[in-house]
């Protein structure tokens, strides 16, 4: 899988709670520096389709993702190629079923997976590592150790063994892939609370009286927001691949059920058949999607980090 | 350095014990248990293979002969579902394969995306940068499972010149394709965490120094930017590791390689518990131990952590 | 001819919010075994001057004029020949001790590295000449302390590490780029005492860029006041501290604390440097000059000389910077 850059997320990080000294909100003109970013606006459209387009999608699809049209079934090759005529956009898999409706229904279980994924992830490693850092002390080492530990685990191997014992349902798949994630989530925003927590201005507020959670709420966890945001921005895209990995080798979402893996999978399959339509269309919308995201986690990076300012 | 090494070992092991019995307790823990098939089998039949395997133990007694047998003999016993064959000679089948064209794409990663991201540096905002960064940018959509298919598509369905699967010590041609859809999207990276530390390092104070000491550009590379520009591909090196491991088994799927990366897939089909452990311990193992080698590179390059 | 002559030295740098003038027209000569010193607030552009000088520019950078070492032009000179230059004629000491050593090298290796280049000298013999030196500038085992890293020091013991380096070679200028403003107060004498010293038994000439007029005072026998990339005011060290001619020496001068001070505050120069992306088209001090005419906003003032030795760059009457009475307060007042 493709990783994100933990080192200049640490460093945004770090110099989010720098800059917080100076009491300087990160949200206030970072939006400006967003908008600003083109690359980042156009991944915004796009991504802005694609959802509209599994939203949508099944709407205008002449055929439903499991119907299968005998006319062409079994002979995708000659029959079942995109056309505008028969109904099938995109055309049709070896079934005869239709590979427009497959790629809506796919698209909406791999965005799902991927925003699903990514929220657990960036809850449980959030919460383990404020806590960890604001806890502080044993506990703190205790926690870390064990982030340590588990971080030199291949989590790819545990999570299809888990799938195979549990079954391959579909809620597994979305909780197993959020929670081989969080690791380096919860570190990253351990460093910060860690930081924070020793600044001047949090120990005045303590000092003078402030009680413990209002500091939370109005100075970590501000913060926070801005790592948090990016990160997960980042973390879609790799959720989305680590499903996509799942399905690519028939581990993941079941049939009719059918995920962005499972169509590049299906397509990789038969393209020596002659359908490399099948290929094409659900491997563009998994490329376009992921740019997309990059894009826009970059953007967001680049907007809120205070760096050169 | 010697305790630094002690140190870092005495997190590794138990770190792989705790891999090795949380595996154990997940199978335990596994619905109808190894030998629930389709067609229940006689109660007769059912105790014997138990006791057979040992199931009718206590739980604790189960796991340390599991992990005393893997210690002492390396042994990881017998498969479930193939009982004819032990789990060590799936391994032992399929591992060669997989060390060959892993150690291939690892080499290719590392050479050529250290290389390309520094050359990118050192020549910012030439072609080689806007190649460099246009490759990374453009990999990071081609994981594996991308590249594989496109691999074959245009050199086997179009082009015509690589076999589309398979596997031969012999033929490098075999290895070709493999290697390349492995190690590519971690070529991206590496080259891409290359540049931005080689551009952060040649942008410090220290290669002033060296510049205003009338070093010639080659050995202010050589001798004081490659150094701390490494650190940060060190450190990914770990992850890249385990991630290649695991896309090996997209590799052995698709390209029928022959890998343990087949076997773990069709174990985890047959629900072969055996088998998957295994291959998951063996993984795990060479994970932790080549973290373990990554610290110990990173502690020797970085004095100040050296203790 | 001077040992180091800089003649209408430009800096510029491109960057994302347009050309930034660091450097503008700078004219100075160094004799050999002189000390020049040269103040000026951060972004004066001080310290972008002695890099155009050493060719250390950053890549955005960009240098014009001239600047001719023993006769030889060394500015946008080929590499090659100002690798020869560089530490075996000029050599440098930066600002920060902290960085500008490489952390993962010893101390040893980096040291010997000059000389090996420089002086062919082998390894086993660069490295006795480099404990030589580190036990010149005062460090205690220095036969021991070559092994260590650079983390294993002090600042201060890095700034004599920094300069023991520099000094290897034996060059004819050294030029030190504020060499003590990172250091405690008590270790910023001993260093400076210690260049001194080093400076006199190696009759080498040294720029002192500083925005320390104190460290100036007890070292430097001619001084350049620079601000908004521009000379201001050169002359001598003890006529320019004795009689300031322009509104900004004044200042700076104003701003050190002193001990015989009456009163409780120290007098600060209101305002903050000018931005060089934009530089205003008068005279840059003009907005916190106190002695401000309405001239100074639109014309440029030219550096010229008015004693032996002695020049300035300012609209206002000598008479009334030294008077310290701004015209414009004496109209108004009866």
């Amino acid at each position: 899988m493709t990783m994100i850059e933990h080192d200049k997320i640490k460093g945004m990080s770090d110099r989010m709670a720098a800059a917080e000294v100076r009491g300087r909100s990160p949200w206030a003109d970072a939006r400006r520096r967003f908008l600003r970013n083109r690359a980042a606006m156009v991944a915004l459209f796009v991504l802005a389709g694609v959802i509209l387009f599994a939203l949508f999608g099944s709407h205008f699809a002449a055929w439903s993702y499991d119907s299968i049209d005998f006319s062409v079934m079994g002979s995708a090759a000659t029959q079942g190629a995109p056309s505008m005529a028969n109904g099938h956009y995109f055309g049709t898999d070896d079934l005869g079923r239709d590979i427009f409706a497959r790629t809506v229904q796919g698209t909406q279980i791999s965005l799902m997976v991927g925003i699903v994924g990514a929220g657990v992830a960036v809850i449980v490693g959030t919460l383990y590592g404020a806590t960890s850092g604001y806890v502080g002390g044993r506990t703190d080492q205790v926690m870390m150790r064990l982030v340590d530990i588990l971080m030199s685990i291949p989590y790819m191997f545990v999570l299809i063994l888990l799938l195979v014992i549990f079954g391959r349902r579909i809620e597994m798949l979305f909780l197993g892939i959020g929670l081989i994630s969080w690791l380096e989530m919860s570190r990253i925003v351990r460093g910060q609370t860690l930081t924070l927590k020793n600044r001047e201005f949090i120990e005045a507020a303590r000092a003078i009286g402030v009680p413990s959670w209002r500091i939370i709420i109005r100075h970590i966890v501000p913060n926070l927001l801005g790592v948090v945001a990016v990160y997960a921005t980042l973390l879609v895209p790799l959720m989305i691949l680590t499903e996509s990995f799942i399905s690519f080798l028939g581990l993941g979402v079941q049939e009719p059920l059918t995920s962005w893996g499972a169509l590049i999978s299906e397509g990789a399959g038969t393209m020596r058949y002659g359908t490399i339509w099948q290929l094409a269309f659900p491997l563009g919308f998994f490329c376009v999607t992921l740019f997309a995201f990059f894009f826009i986690g970059d953007g967001l990076r680049d907007a809120l980090d205070p760096k050169d300012r | 350095m010697f305790g630094y090494i002690l140190r870092r070992l005495a997190v590794a092991i138990p770190t792989l014990l705790l891999l090795i019995v949380f595996s154990f307790l997940l199978m335990h823990a596994a619905p109808g248990g190894p030998f629930t098939q389709e067609r229940a089998l006689p109660p007769q039949v059912l105790a014997n293979l138990e006791a057979k395997y040992g199931l009718d133990d206590p739980l604790w007694r189960q796991i340390f002969d599991y992990v005393w047998r893997i210690v002492t003999d390396f042994d990881f016993g017998p498969s479930f579902v193939y009982p004819d064959r032990t789990v060590n000679q799936i391994i032992a089948a399929g591992f060669p394969v997989t060390l060959t064209y892993g150690l291939l794409s690892f080499l290719l990663a590392v050479l050529v995306g250290v290389t390309l991201g520094a050359a990118a540096a050192i020549r910012q905002n030439s072609w080689l940068d806007y190649l460099a960064v246009g490759i990374s940018i453009g990999a990071q959509v081609l994981p594996n499972f991308v590249m594989a298919p496109i691999l074959v598509l245009v050199f086997t369905l179009i082009l015509g010149w690589l076999p589309g699967g398979g596997w031969s010590f012999s033929d490098p041609s075999f290895w070709i394709m493999p290697v390349i859809a492995l190690g590519t999207s971690y070529m991206a990276s590496i080259a891409r965490i290359t540049r931005s530390s080689m551009l952060e390092v040649l942008g410090s104070n220290h290669i002033r120094t060296a510049r205003a000491k009338g070093l010639p550009p080659r050995k202010i590379i050589m001798r004081h930017a490659l150094k701390p520009a490494l650190l940060p591909v060190i450190s990914f090196l770990g992850p890249c590791f385990v991630s290649m491991i695991t896309g090996s088994v997209v590799i052995d799927m698709y390209f029928s390689t022959g890998g343990i990366g087949k076997s773990f897939v069709d174990s985890a089909l047959n629900r072969d518990y055996a088998v998957m452990m295994g291959i998951t311990i063996l993984v795990g193992a060479l994970t932790i131990l080549f973290s373990l080698l990554v610290d110990i590179l990173y502690a020797w390059i970085d004095p100040k952590i050296r203790y | 001819m001077a040992l180091l002559d800089i003649k209408d030295l430009n800096v510029t740098f491109a960057t994302n919010d347009g050309e930034v003038h660091a450097v503008n027209g700078i004219n100075l000569s160094l004799e050999r075994g002189e000390t020049l010193g040269i103040v000026g607030e951060s972004g004066s552009g001080k310290s972008q001057l002695a890099f155009a000088v050493m060719g250390l520019l950053a890549r955005n950078g960009r240098a014009t004029g001239s600047v001719s070492f023993d006769g030889q032009q060394i500015l946008n000179a080929p590499l090659k020949t100002l690798n020869r230059i560089r530490a075996e004629h000029i050599a440098m000491i930066f600002q920060d001790p902290m960085t500008s050593l490489n952390p993962y090298m010893r101390v040893s290796d980096q040291m010997a590295e000059s000389l090996m280049l420089h002086h062919g000298l082998s390894k086993s013999a660069a490295v006795a000449d480099a404990i030589r030196m580190l036990d010149a500038v005062r460090i205690p085992d220095a036969a021991g302390r070559a092994r260590l890293y650079p983390h294993e020091f002090s600042g201060g013991m890095r700034q004599r590490v920094m300069i023991a380096m520099a000094l290897l070679c034996q060059p004819e200028v050294l030029i030190a780029d504020e060499p003590t403003t990172a250091l405690d107060v008590t270790v910023q004498a001993q260093i400076m005492a210690l260049l001194a010293e080093l400076q006199a038994e190696l009759g080498m000439a040294m720029i002192l860029i500083t925005h320390d007029l104190g460290v100036v005072a007890g070292s430097c026998e001619r001084v350049a006041v620079m601000y908004g990339g521009r000379i201001r005011e050169e002359g001598p060290t003890g006529p320019i501290f004795a009689d300031p001619t322009h509104p900004y020496t004044k200042g700076l001068l104003a701003a050190i604390p002193r001990v015989d001070q009456k009163g409780d505050r120290l007098s600060a120069i209101p305002g903050s440097p000018p931005n060089m992306s934009n530089p205003p088209p008068g005279c840059a001090f003009c907005p916190r000059c106190d002695f401000a005419l309405e001239c100074c906003a639109t014309e440029r003032p030219v550096l010229t000389g008015f004693a032996p030795g002695r020049t300035r760059s300012c609209h206002v009457a000598i008479d009334t910077v030294r008077a310290g009475i701004p015209d414009t307060e004496q109209e108004t007042a009866p």
